[in-house]
């Protein structure tokens, strides 16, 4: 907390931007709040206060307590809560409704189907690289591979015409940008909606092999699950699973250019082991999901000596606790020598991220790749005049240009 | 070692299958665990105990012996 010069207290913002002199860095104030016992009172870009939790062991046990609801439809919840009928999508909702409805879709995420769909994305990153280095360089590498690699896999899942995706990238920033009015970001999101409600219609009478139209036969048609319902999750997911992964692909690409010799080291390997856990310390090292984890007590409550009240809102400081010494030595240190297990880039508790299998294969299938096909990989401006995603919900870059 | 799964609590992670594939599964229909082998041997503990520390949803017991 700081005091201003009219001795009024100001509440740091939530999240602390990254410092512009390192962006692949923490702020320096989450290590302190790291340091000591106790919640940080900080404040959204919307003006809402919140609980910032920043300990390791703090935010695990946060996600685990039952007393602070993820559910979308109490008022005191930030951001957007409900769908525009006021229908919580799943993540925004408790167990065991949301259990329920999570259950619905994770056949699709396990571990063996997602190692099915490998040479699938394995054709994907390569087309999308020869497409890409037809041309003359420079690229921006976030428009033609990090963002739609991601993009094309997680249509082609749902079952999402890939030539709309101008449409749904576009919906997807405003709906992830932290600044935008509600009126603007309630505007993308009911065109989402719409879209996608008149997609799954289309699912119920005309199934094709992909995940909506199973809901639709399984599920809607059966009277397992509401349309509204279900079409309000499929948008929180066709959100969540291309803006994450694609961030991470053009994030770590940067982090590695700046670190030739782990570069070197993912590149030439051939042990499927080294680049899995290159990308979890990637995961870790720039945890991306910086905002957006919010929870808000039911009843009164204490977290790390710090009294919550009923209806106060809580956000889980996720990239502070993956660099919570308590977790990791020198967690500053982009290691791939790291043990990297138990990081909280997921997330953690009831609902840690359903596409983690998608998301660790698009990034170990993505990265080699990119870095095996264009050894001579460079940055085409220099560092100082990248941007990075400050304001939005998941950090990242707006655009990297690179030569080859 | 004797392994328990607290099945209504599992979130379908896939996190006990990444850690130990010779004891754990998921189900076809909704990718909830399975327990392919409740007294797995030695060479497997390692593996075990790490998908119990990691689990998110704290649904793999284990009981020493
Ligand atoms: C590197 C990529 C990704 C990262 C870092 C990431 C991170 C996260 C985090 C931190 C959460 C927990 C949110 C909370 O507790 O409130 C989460 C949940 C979720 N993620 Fe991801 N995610 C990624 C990729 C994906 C992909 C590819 C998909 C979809 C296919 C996806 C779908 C979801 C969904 C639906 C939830 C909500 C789960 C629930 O509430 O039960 N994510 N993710
Ligand atoms: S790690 Fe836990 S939550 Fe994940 S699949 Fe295994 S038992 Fe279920």
């Amino acid at each position: 907390m700081t005091v201003s010069a009219t001795g009024e207290t100001v509440l740091p913002p939530f999240p602390v931007p990254r410092p512009a002199s390192c962006p692949l860095q923490m702020a320096p104030e989450y290590g302190e709040w790291v340091a000591q016992e106790g919640l940080e009172r900080t404040v959204l870009a919307d003006g809402t206060p919140v609980w910032a939790v920043n300990r390791y062991a703090d935010i695990k046990e946060a996600l685990a307590d039952e007393r602070l609801s993820a559910d979308g439809r109490n008022p005191n919840m930030p951001g957007p809560g409900t769908g525009p009928d006021g229908t919580p999508s799943f993540p925004r909702m408790d167990d065991p409704e949301h259990n329920r409805i999570r259950r619905m879709f994770t056949k699709d995420f396990t571990v063996k189907r997602i190692e099915a769909m490998r040479p699938g994305i394995q054709k994907m990153a390569d087309d999308l690289l020869d497409t890409m280095t037809a041309k003359e360089g420079p690229a921006d590498l976030v428009q033609e591979y990090a963002l739609p690699l991601p993009s094309l896999v997680i249509s082609l899942l749902l079952g999402v015409p890939y030539d709309d995706h101008e449409f749904f990238q576009n919906h997807t920033m405003l709906v992830l940008r932290s600044g935008v009015s509600k009126e603007e970001m309630m505007g993308s999101r009911r065109a989402m909606f719409s879209y996608l409600l008149d997609l799954v219609e289309r699912k119920e009478r005309e199934p094709a092999d992909d995940l909506l139209s199973r809901l639709a036969q399984e599920q809607i048609l059966t009277g397992q699950l509401r349309r509204e319902e279900a079409v309000v999750s499929a948008s929180a997911l066709l959100v969540a699973g291309h803006e994450t992964t694609a961030n991470m692909i053009a994030l770590s690409t940067l982090a590695l250019l700046q670190h030739p010799d782990l570069l070197a080291r993912i590149r030439d390997t051939d042990d499927p082991k080294v680049v899995a856990n290159a990308v979890e310390e990637l995961l870790r090292y720039l945890t991306i999901v910086h905002s957006n984890v919010f929870r808000v007590a039911t009843e009164d409550l204490t977290l790390s000596g710090t009294r919550i009240k009923a209806g106060e809102a809580v956000s889980m400081n996720l990239p502070a606790g993956n660099w919570d010494p308590a977790y990791t030595t020198d967690p500053g240190t982009f290691d791939l020598d790291r043990d990297t297990r138990g990081h909280l880039a997921f997330g953690y508790g009831t609902h840690q991220c359903v596409g983690q299998q998608l998301a660790r294969a698009e990034l170990q299938i993505a990265l080699p790749t990119l870095l095996r096909r264009l050894p001579e990989l460079s940055l085409a401006v220099p560092a100082e005049e990248l941007t990075f995603r400050n304001d939005m919900i998941v950090y990242g870059l707006y655009s990297l240009p690179v030569t080859w | 070692m004797h392994v328990v799964l607290d099945e209504p609590k599992c979130v379908a992670s896939g996190q006990c299958v990444m850690a130990a594939p010779d004891v754990f599964d998921q189900r076809d229909e909704d990718g909830i665990a399975i327990l392919l082998n409740e007294n797995p041997g030695d060479e497997l503990h390692a593996g075990v105990r790490e998908a119990a520390a990691i689990c998110p949803a704290a649904a793999i017991l284990l009981a020493e012996k």
